[in-house]
């Protein structure tokens, strides 16, 4: 059991770090996106930083739906997923294994390069550590939503634009509390109650939505 | 063994076949026959449980498919139309990675079957380097490296040549003669030797 999810994880990770556009254009992307706000800032410092924290939140959503399309794609074209519904390890497990790898791939870039967009939207350190915080609890999330959606999707041709409609209203309530968890921090405030309510965000899509996406993909798979 | 009873098979709104009952006993093969679109694909995917069937019933040891699914995927391999083949995997990671999704590796290692397969110069290659048979090789490599009961083959040996063709029959005979089943939906006219062959032919019934 544990040594399927052991071998889709590693079998994911090989893929990834062989197609390296794959974790590269999400944070490329974050990187652009998040720039050129502040370019339509100004020179009001005092602007940038009431909008910072949302603007690098919204391009973190944005660039990790990119990637979201791509999740079962080769598999289910070249017939891996029939293989993965008839193995003996159950399905929700294998479905958390693949949001794990998504989640390495997708979310721990846009992990990484977070500080320094906060040090260039002119956040303090208290808020920009806060924001690398709500980023680490909040990316794990939209993996989780994420892969619902994609396997939601999983026999539509070109579904990115039907997978952003379904994935970013169930993003909005995280948008809010990591938005507001950042400002809160600018201004001293405490802020342990968001950091809780993002906690049980992610801990409420941990448990649905492995047993979710099992069973979309059983229902798209079986005809 | 394996016990289909009263099985319905649609696919959109057209029934494909109905009332469609039998058994494959230990150390039998069953080759499903038919014309394009009888269902023998969709027979396949039925028995090995990627879709539910709406009247009828499967048994495996005289067991429901859907109450015993993950012991009875133990005991089964699938080799579909599509041959589940990573193309930029390598054969070993591709075969591998199989491996451990099934759990329950046989006695014969990779590089034996693959050997036997014909394709062992290839262990280290990316699958998209190789050619549409050779892929098919090794998604029929699945069968060997894992300890299961039943095989279920969909259309096995299409872009096989000859040498290939035959490395496969004699795993499949090698299978039946240690008492165990296989199930095949194929075109080609086959000396099976003296295995115990049946056959259904779908679309003809009813």
């Amino acid at each position: 059991m544990t040594r399927a999810f052991g071998a889709l994880l590693k079998r994911d990770l090989t893929l990834v770090a062989r197609t390296p556009g794959d974790y590269t254009t999400p944070v490329i992307f974050f990187v652009v996106c998040t720039t050129l706000f502040s370019f339509v800032a100004g020179k009001d410092i005092a602007v940038l930083k009431s909008i910072g924290p949302g603007v690098i939140w919204v391009s973190a959503l944005l660039a990790s739906m990119l990637s979201l399309e791509g999740l079962f794609r080769s598999d289910y074209e070249d017939g891996t997923l029939e293989q993965i519904l008839t193995a003996p390890a159950p399905l929700p497990l294998i479905v958390l294994a693949k949001a794990f790898a998504h989640w390495i791939s997708a979310g721990v870039p846009l992990l990484l390069i977070s500080p320094i967009l906060g040090i260039l939207m002119n956040l303090d350190f208290h808020s920009t550590t806060i924001l690398v915080v709500t980023i680490a609890i909040s990316t794990p999330t939209f993996s989780l939503i994420g892969i619902f959606g994609a396997a939601l999707v999983i026999s539509q041709k070109k579904a990115g634009m039907l997978l952003s409609l379904l994935t970013l209203p169930l993003c909005v309530p995280i948008l809010i509390f990591s938005v507001s968890a950042v400002s809160a921090a600018a201004d001293q405030l405490p802020i342990g109650g968001h950091l809780m309510l993002l906690a049980a965000f992610f801990v409420f899509t941990l448990t649905l939505s492995p047993f979710g996406t099992a069973g979309a993909l059983r229902i798209m798979l079986s005809n | 063994m394996l016990e289909i009873n009263n099985l319905a098979g649609t696919r959109g709104e057209r029934l494909l076949f109905k009332n469609l009952s039998f058994a494959v006993n230990e150390g039998e093969l069953l080759l499903i026959k038919g014309r394009n679109g009888a269902g023998k694909t969709s027979l396949l995917r039925l028995i090995c449980g990627l879709a539910t069937p709406d009247t009828g019933e499967i048994l495996w040891d005289g067991e429901s498919i859907a109450n015993i699914r993950s012991e009875y995927f133990r005991s089964l391999v699938f080799v579909g139309h599509d041959n589940g083949v990573n193309l930029d995997l390598t054969v070993q990671e591709n075969l591998n990675f199989h491996q451990a999704l099934k759990g329950n590796p046989s006695a014969h290692s990779i590089p034996e079957v693959l050997q036997r397969l014909g394709i062992s110069r290839y262990l280290k290659v990316p699958c998209r380097f190789l050619s549409a048979g050779q892929k098919r090789r090794v998604a029929l490599g699945r069968l060997a490296i894992s300890d299961a009961r039943l095989w279920l083959l969909d259309e096995p040996f299409t872009s096989l040549d000859e040498r290939a063709l035959d490395a496969v029959k004699n795993l499949i005979i090698q299978h039946l003669d240690q008492g165990r089943l296989c199930l095949a939906t194929s075109h080609q006219t086959i000396d099976w030797r003296d295995s115990k062959v049946n056959q259904i032919r779908l679309g003809e019934v009813s």
